[in-house]
């Protein structure tokens, strides 16, 4: 067939060759053509991957985004200055204040080691580049990464093809844009790429059965370990995974090779990270896959035992025998291990993924994180588009064609579906699933219909030819059963060009509207229609840094703290690591205090300025009043003193007139509305006009006893007030 | 009763007996997985009587145990010729494997043993 095709238009391609003489010696062969093809649309990809992520380096300057990333900068700038040995044992005395934070003990430091290795290797080769921005391009670079990767998946569990098509949609995919934007220098950016290279080697060794495989797997496992908290993903996906194929009866030697040595190989690198320590024998969320472990063994000693002894009736006693006693000994171990309490019960933050209502009943700080609530189904539609409806086309496909592989894709696949259906966050862990299930669908959609378009033209070459007549017949009869196939067949592949097109234009509008904001400077349409930039954020945090002394104390709530450390060098009270909820809810029961109440609290804090962001003037919804409930809902659970129906009018949260009057009189309130009644903030409108709250405020003369204002930024957006000392005894 | 007492005789003679039909160089790696699980076995025995107080240590100990006899019964798993998945793989890359696999097994106890 490929003489055929190659035999008609020889003399034209002989023409055109010799119109250029140095094409004469590239006469590629089809498997040439095609490795080039390939290789070259995995570069464009690649590239791809990374433009795409530059819109706010482009739009704004290269700067790292929101809160948590700037702790791992700080934590990063730290390791380039000190080295390695003084980052694994750091004790920080400026956040925590007065307790300090062992930080070597409680991160992860995969990214920082990462970033702090590149860039290493750049001023070796003498690029004398600044380590902010190579943090600020480690998720770009990571998310290029991952689409070599995700070809190299694809093409184990399907063909080459799904590997290609696997690598242009997560390249784009915004679930996964959303977290890996250029700036977005945090734990997942890393983290993805880990995942999916560790579920691509265990699926290799799976296959292969290789110890080498297996041994690249454990270090694969060992990176995600590093870098972030949802290795715990991982550690209970391949053993879920180990059960379903000694279930389905599809076990095998390579199986057992490939699990226990990435089980113990991967389990001894975890426990190297501090911050993991003992977990991965102590910890509820971590027992799943040591029970597999023991379960392996006796199974496969079992199916030894049945290989070596021929006779039936023996060995059903000697596997009655076995089991009793295995059943026996893992039953009494959990059960002792769960009651005497060696053995944790899950933490609250997994735990709330299997009962989403827990966290907000027990635990309000996790309820409070935003990225922690359940997931709207427009959030879906925003995130995956058309992957939404490829996804169960995928799935259909490799129920077709099952094997070890396709059978973990598609555990994967639902897994992540619904861990991202309960948590927003996780929407980021069934991106690539959810590219790689449905390249699957579209793989396999366009082979069939390109194949359908091109029998025809092979079978109306093949008729010209003198063949036997039976055979000629039997084409001819095939040929006439859908007379419109080919056209049909045409037309289908011209919607799915369109389907796909239509895809890249929503990931590349989602990316330029919604994901590229620095959340630190913030951009509005002013009144001509030009860009207006509000960099209050930071004129606060410099202003911090340069006015005030060196060991000044500084309380806000804990959603800045890390930005005030990095950017601003001060100590602060709390801050987004939230290990220490007691102390948390100390500052929130300040916040939501009358005046005297929350200075004595502050004086034993030390505290020398208050921070609070007030959106009042500019119309900035993420202020501290809007967050004001939370304060006192985490400030509540510790200090009973604290009541929530307090602040609140028949269950309305109201700043006007008709405010409750301890949310008019408590320190939030006055610290962020002082001075404001003499403010005009819309034409039209009286003075005091909250435009957030859409009121006009109810306290319009706040007089501060106890501390005097600071510096308020021009937008007014963050405020910022020194503590007086107390005064004198005469 | 006599009959349970039997059947264990029968069992355990015919499971001799199948077991000396295994070729020696299988019958060596069952020799080294039998001492790795008994030094294990004596570890934790000893962890009983004295505490587990550097427990890193332990279980460095333990699983230094454990993990060798897991990688020798993959060995085996590889180089037995009844093994019909395996029958296009060179003992010689196995043994290889084997080796490799246990000296990043080693390496990570030296670190871990504290």
């Amino acid at each position: 067939m490929g003489a055929t095709s190659n035999a008609s238009p020889s003399p034209p391609l002989n023409s055109a060759l010799s119109s250029f003489p140095s094409l004469k010696a590239l006469k590629f062969t089809t498997k040439q053509q095609e490795l080039l093809i390939r290789v070259s649309a995995l570069a464009l990809i690649y590239v791809l991957a990374f433009v795409v992520r530059l819109f706010s380096v482009l739009r704004y300057e290269s700067m790292i985004h929101e809160f948590d990333p700037y702790f791992n900068y700080r934590t990063t700038l730290f390791l380039t200055k000190n080295g390695f040995s003084e980052f694994w044992n750091w004790f920080d005395s400026e956040s925590w204040y007065p307790l300090g934070r062992i930080i070597g003990g409680t991160l992860y430091p995969g990214l920082m080691v990462t970033a702090a290795l590149i860039h290493r290797i750049l001023h070796f080769l003498s690029f004398a580049v600044h380590i902010r921005e190579v943090c600020v391009l480690t998720a770009p670079f990571f998310a290029s990464n991952t689409t070599l990767v995700a070809y190299f998946f694809g093409k184990e569990i399907w063909d080459s093809g799904a590997g290609l098509v696997a690598a242009a949609l997560i390249a784009i995919c915004p679930g996964y844009i959303s977290r890996s934007v250029a700036g977005s220098y945090d734990n997942e950016g890393v983290a993805i790429f880990a995942l999916l290279l560790t579920f691509y080697l265990f699926v290799k060794a799976v296959n292969t059965g290789s110890l080498a495989w297996s041994l690249a797997s454990a270090f694969g496992y060992f990176y995600m370990v590093s870098a972030w908290g949802g290795y715990v993903f991982i550690i209970n996906l391949v053993p879920l995974y180990v059960l379903v194929l000694l279930v389905t009866g599809r076990y095998s030697m390579r199986l057992y090779v490939a699990y226990n040595c990435m089980y113990v190989v991967g389990m001894l690198l975890a426990m190297q990270i501090r911050f993991v320590g003992f977990q991965h024998v102590q910890s509820g969320e971590h027992m799943a896959a040591m029970g597999v472990f023991f379960l392996l063994q006796v199974f496969y000693f079992l199916d030894w035992v049945k290989y070596i002894l021929n006779d039936i009736k023996l060995f059903h006693s000697f596997l009655r025998i076995t089991l009793t006693c295995a059943i026996t000994v893992g039953v009494l171990a959990l059960s002792i291990g769960t009651a005497s309490g060696y053995i944790s019960p899950w933490t609250g933050r997994f735990y709330s993924l299997l009962d989403p209502t827990y966290a907000k009943d027990h635990i309000p700080i996790i309820a409070s994180v935003s990225e922690h609530q359940p997931t709207a189904w427009s959030s879906f539609m925003f995130d995956f588009h058309i992957l939404l409806f490829l996804f169960p086309a995928g799935l259909y496909f490799c129920f077709k064609r099952l094997s070890d592989a396709t059978i973990f894709v598609v555990m994967y696949g639902l897994t992540s579906m619904y861990f991202a259906g309960v948590m927003v966050r996780l929407i980021l862990v069934a991106a690539p699933a959810m590219c790689l299930v449905s390249s699957i669908a579209v793989s396999a959609t366009v082979k069939n219909l390109s194949s359908l378009v091109r029998t025809k033209s092979k079978s109306s070459q093949g008729s010209n030819k003198p063949l036997s007549g039976s055979k000629a017949a039997a084409k001819a009869s095939a040929d006439q059963s859908l007379p419109f196939q080919k056209n049909g067949a045409i037309a289908l592949l011209l919607g799915a060009l369109y389907l796909l097109c239509r895809y890249a234009i929503h990931c590349t509008w989602v990316t330029s509207e919604a994901y590229s904001s620095p959340s630190i400077v913030l951009a509005a349409r002013g009144h001509g229609g030009g860009r207006v930039i509000f960099d209050d954020y930071r004129e606060a945090y410099y202003w911090l840094r340069q006015n005030t002394p060196p060991d000044a104390k500084v309380m806000s709530w804990w959603d800045y703290g890390y930005q005030i450390t990095a950017m601003g060098n001060r100590t602060v009270i709390v801050d987004n690591n939230t290990w220490n909820n007691t102390h948390i809810a100390t500052v929130g029961r300040a916040m939501s205090s009358y005046e005297h109440e929350a200075y004595e609290i502050m004086l034993s804090l030390d505290v020398n300025y208050v921070l609070v962001v007030f959106g009042g003037v500019t119309g900035y919804s993420s202020d501290d009043i809007n967050k004001f409930l939370w304060m006192v809902r985490i400030g509540g659970g510790v200090f009973p003193v604290i009541k929530e129906p307090d602040y609140l009018v028949n269950g309305e949260f109201r700043v006007d007139k008709g405010a409750a009057p301890k949310m008019l009189n408590c320190l939030m309130y006055k610290l962020c509305y002082y001075r404001f009644g003499e403010l005009t903030t819309e034409y039209g409108k009286p003075p005091g006009y909250d435009r957030v709250r859409g009121v006009e405020i109810g306290n319009k003369d706040i007089k501060l006893e106890y501390l005097e204002e600071a510096f308020t930024t021009s937008n007014w957006i963050v405020r910022i007030y020194k503590v007086k000392p107390p005064k004198n005894r005469w | 009763m006599a009959k349970p007492t039997n059947d264990a005789q029968l069992l355990i003679q015919s499971l001799r007996k199948a077991y000396a039909a295994t070729p020696t160089n299988l019958k060596i790696i069952d020799l080294y997985v039998v001492y790795a699980v008994a030094t294990a076995l004596i570890q934790v025995g000893y962890m009983a009587i004295v505490g587990s107080f550097p427990f890193n240590s332990f279980l460095s100990g333990v699983l230094s145990c454990v993990g060798t006899a897991v990688l020798a019964v993959c060995l085996r798993i590889q180089v037995n010729k009844d093994n019909k998945e395996f029958k296009d793989l060179p003992p010689e890359r196995a043994f290889a494997d084997f080796i490799l696999c246990n000296l990043v097994l080693h390496l990570v106890i030296m670190n871990f043993l504290g």
